[in-house]
């Protein structure tokens, strides 16, 4: 590999670490303009004003917001995320294993919707704006616009209530059995693999449909090549930069934006733990889920630029 | 016919015919599957708690940032599994009497100021090492330190001393009050080796089960444990779960799909659907939790009393209980006490008068709007039942505007700060506890700003009083003077609905908290 694309790299990684600052500040700030503070909101109803002087005291809250946030931002980089303010546990650690549930549920989701969603797509492609494509089209459409939380009740009230095929509530924990584990997860990885078939279905079809019209693929229809093999080995291989995009994104769907998946199926994932510390103001815990998923977000767009620019040759061997 | 059933029953309960037979056999001699179902149910009690199985449930009310320490916790997931692991100094009955645990007896100087607790011999912790006087002192003790942020604390601010001599625990008060084993009775006074001080959320006490697993807001496990000292009464599974689930469809569907043996917290709107469901019950009871709209007696325009009064009578109650309780509450009454307390006196029921209403509302001088704050979080239909409110007093003339707040902070900004809002009350166990945190003049939650010193004087003296048909006279007064002078608007007192499956056995409506006062795990059991 060439250096200008090792400069190509080194540069979106260092955008990449200046943007996930940029979003710290941010977060930051987002949680300081919430209503009432910590101290408040950990008492509750039960609040009196020396309990909330007194908690207010031991939580540091007293100091000016960016004393707190450059404290918190040396913590972070030498990879202590502190202590949540609500209970007391060890932040590195609760998330430690929240996120492990929420990146297996991710990959499982994961390995099935992208082939699924690809191999249709070039199904759709071959037999184009016959019924089979409209078909197709028509399902993964509607299996995306149906909101996820309506396509789960549809699938606890089949799967888990009238047949009792599957489980209604996904709770995992350390140490479970792998068949039961994945027992577990079958609907909400079923009901993600529906929420993210369509867009990556439709990218790929337009992609390739794109590519389509080209010559080259005129001259290889030309050549006799059936009209798969014309897709997978001149049409697939052009279009897969678009592809790969929209595959990256609904990857990181899959891991950030899963929480109201997670808390119909009762999973212990990093949404449920992040909504649930939102609720009480734990800032530490709030910025650490906060600074994760972006992390999450800007690194796998990172790996789908790179791979890419990895993918075209004339990306590769700039002139 | 009677003794057929009867028979019946009992071979249900020992397991020789199956619960639907039953039930069909017993439509077959014309008894309604209800009181076929109570009959099975006393049978199956007079038969006994069978042991083993796993007896799990899904509950709303717990998160990631729950811990095991007692003094913190606030929801209902934490609560339940509290009284699973935790053995308490003394508690509440279902029918309100005092149940000695830990202390053996109670006793008070005449004066009710100085209280001796004789501590039970033979209850260990489940560490192995035995219940001392010295533990339980150490408890108290904690739970009255200012810095423990301990829910009791409250409570526990009126006691000036704690000693601990051999078996026994010595308690002096600042002030008399009659109450103090009921305020002992609090769900965080959990009784913890050397009162928790080393390691407040270790999640060691005497209850009947060993905490096993304890992942906070995802799932709780507990173990029998072998040596608990009343083990005929509780403990009747071998494992406890509690798995948290508050979404309240996938609540449902855990308990029909079977996954769960009992759940809390069913809507009302859903009580119907849920019932028809086979094999489960619906376990609704009334309990002291009201929901209230809330006037500053000392905020204009809610200084005035005649508005006050015209507010109280242009609400329609009835209509309120069955469009936003579907009649799963009861009426209110401007005063925060119903029967669920000791020492409860009926007091003639407040109608809705919208003629009477506009009387008051005229003499009031009262003109133009008045600003209503209301947030679903205030309680479950708080928005509906505030626009109820509405219509009901713009038929008496009075102009109610209404703002809907975001549930975000709302007991922080608007909830104890704003003249005129919804809020709820989980109710207390006694009436003293009740009146002492909302209607004295000093109470931190005075969320009506009713500030009497006739009042006060009114509950100091009752506290103090040990004879009991005067008390019960005194709460009489307070109650009035509540109703008709305070601030407090009170439509409906709520129930508590929880639901079993199939098999759970061992159920008694307890009217205290939800799920048998939380001791639905410990105290249920799993048919065989």
């Amino acid at each position: 590999m060439s250096s200008p694309i090792l400069k190509l790299i080194a540069q979106r990684i260092a955008l990449g670490i200046l943007l996930l600052l940029a979003i710290s500040v941010l977060i930051f700030a987002g949680t300081q303009i919430l209503p009432g503070d910590v101290a408040q909101a950990i008492l509750g109803q039960s609040a009196t004003p020396e309990s909330l002087a007194n908690l207010r005291e031991q939580l540091g809250l007293n100091d000016p917001a960016y004393i707190r946030y450059f404290h918190w931002l040396g913590g972070v980089l030498t990879g202590d995320l502190g202590t949540a303010m609500s209970s007391g546990q060890d932040i590195a650690t609760s998330i430690k294993s929240r996120l492990w549930n929420t990146l297996f549920l991710a990959f499982w989701a994961a390995i099935v919707a992208i082939p699924l969603a690809i191999t249709l797509g070039l199904i759709a492609v071959r037999y184009r704006n016959g019924w089979v494509d409209k078909l197709i089209s028509g399902l993964a459409l509607a299996s995306t616009s149906f909101p996820e939380f309506f396509i789960g009740y549809v699938l606890v009230y089949f799967f888990a209530v009238k047949w009792q095929i599957f489980p209604g509530i996904s709770t995992v924990y350390e140490g479970m059995p792998f068949g039961e584990r994945m027992q577990a997860i079958a609907l909400p990885a079923t009901a993600l693999t529906l929420v993210v078939l369509a867009h990556m279905m439709r990218m790929t079809r337009a992609a390739i449909l794109n590519v389509m019209q080209s010559a080259y693929v005129e001259t290889a229809e030309l050549k006799g090549l059936s009209a798969f093999n014309v897709i997978r080995k001149h049409a697939f291989p052009n279009a897969i930069a678009p592809i790969i995009n929209v595959v990256m994104l609904n990857l990181a769907y899959l891991i950030v934006g899963v929480v109201v998946v997670e808390v119909i199926f009762v999973y212990p994932g990093m949404g449920q733990y992040l909504v649930d510390h939102v609720t009480k103001r734990d800032v530490p815990v709030v910025q650490a889920v906060g600074l994760i998923f972006a992390a999450v977000y800007i690194s796998l767009n990172i790996i789908a630029d790179i791979a890419a620019i990895v993918a075209n040759p004339r990306l590769r061997h700039p002139k | 016919m009677s003794n057929e059933l009867e028979f019946l029953s009992r071979r249900v309960a020992s397991g020789k015919l199956s619960r639907r037979d039953f039930l069909g056999r017993a439509a077959a001699l014309g008894i309604a599957a209800p009181f076929a179902n109570a009959l099975l149910s006393s049978a199956a009690r007079a038969a006994g708690p069978v042991k083993g199985g796993t007896l799990k449930a899904g509950l709303v009310g717990g998160e990631s940032t729950n811990s095991l320490d007692p003094a913190l916790m606030m929801t209902q997931v934490p609560f339940a599994l509290g009284k699973c692991w935790g053995e308490m100094i003394v508690e509440l009955s279902p029918e309100g009497k005092l149940e000695n645990r830990i202390a053996e007896d109670i006793g008070s100087s005449k004066d009710a100021k100085t209280w001796t607790l004789k501590i039970r011999d033979g209850v260990e912790f489940h560490n192995g090492k035995t219940v001392t006087a010295e533990d339980v002192a150490a408890t108290l003790e904690r739970h009255s330190d200012e810095k423990s942020k301990s829910g009791a604390l409250g409570y526990m601010k009126g006691i000036d001393t704690i000693k601990a001599s051999g078996k026994e625990v010595v308690l002096t008060l600042k002030e008399a009050n009659a109450d103090l084993p009921y305020l002992l009775s609090d769900y965080h006074l959990i009784v913890q080796p050397n009162g928790g001080k080393d390691k407040p959320d270790a999640g060691i006490s005497a209850g009947p089960y060993v905490v096993k697993t304890n992942e906070p807001g995802v799932r709780h496990g507990g173990e029998r444990f072998a040596n608990y000292w009343q083990g005929d009464k509780m403990g009747h599974a071998d494992q406890i779960e509690v798995i948290v689930i508050n979404d309240a469809t996938a609540r449902t569907a855990a308990l029909q799909g079977g996954q769960v043996n009992m759940i809390n917290r069913v809507e009302p709107k859903i009580v119907d659907l849920i019932k028809r469901v086979p094999g489960v019950t619906i376990r609704n009871h009334a309990g002291p939790g009201h929901y209230v709209f809330i006037m500053h007696c000392n905020t204009a325009p809610f200084d005035n009393n005649d508005l006050r009064m015209a507010l109280k009578l242009a609400i329609d109650r009835e209509e309120m209980l069955n469009k936003v309780l579907r009649g799963y509450g009861s009426l209110g009454n401007d005063f925060p006490i119903n029967a669920s307390y000791p020492l409860f006196t009926e007091i003639e029921q407040r109608k809705y008068d919208p003629d009477k209403a506009k009387f008051h509302y005229k003499k009031s001088g009262h003109d133009g709007t008045v600003l209503l704050r209301t947030s679903d979080v205030a309680f479950p239909g708080a928005v509906d039942a505030s626009q109820l409110f509405q219509q009901s007093a713009a038929k008496a003339g009075i102009k109610i505007e209404l703002k809907r707040e975001p549930g975000d902070g709302y007991w922080n900004e608007v909830w104890n700060k704003q003249p005129f809002c919804a809020s709820y009350w989980g109710g207390r166990s006694t009436q003293d506890q009740m009146y002492s945190t909302a209607y004295l003049s000093t109470a931190d939650w005075n969320d009506t700003r009713f500030k009497r010193p006739d009042f006060d004087k009114m509950v100091l003296a009752a506290r103090a009083e040990l004879d009991e048909a005067k008390r019960k006279q005194m709460y009489h007064d307070m109650a009035v003077m509540v109703r008709d002078e305070g601030g407090l608007i009170l439509p409906m007192f709520n129930q508590f609905i929880d639901a079993t499956g199939a098999k759970v056995d061992g159920w008694v409506d307890d009217p205290h908290q939800e799920l048998m006062n939380g001791y639905a795990l410990a105290k249920c059991w799993l048919q065989a």
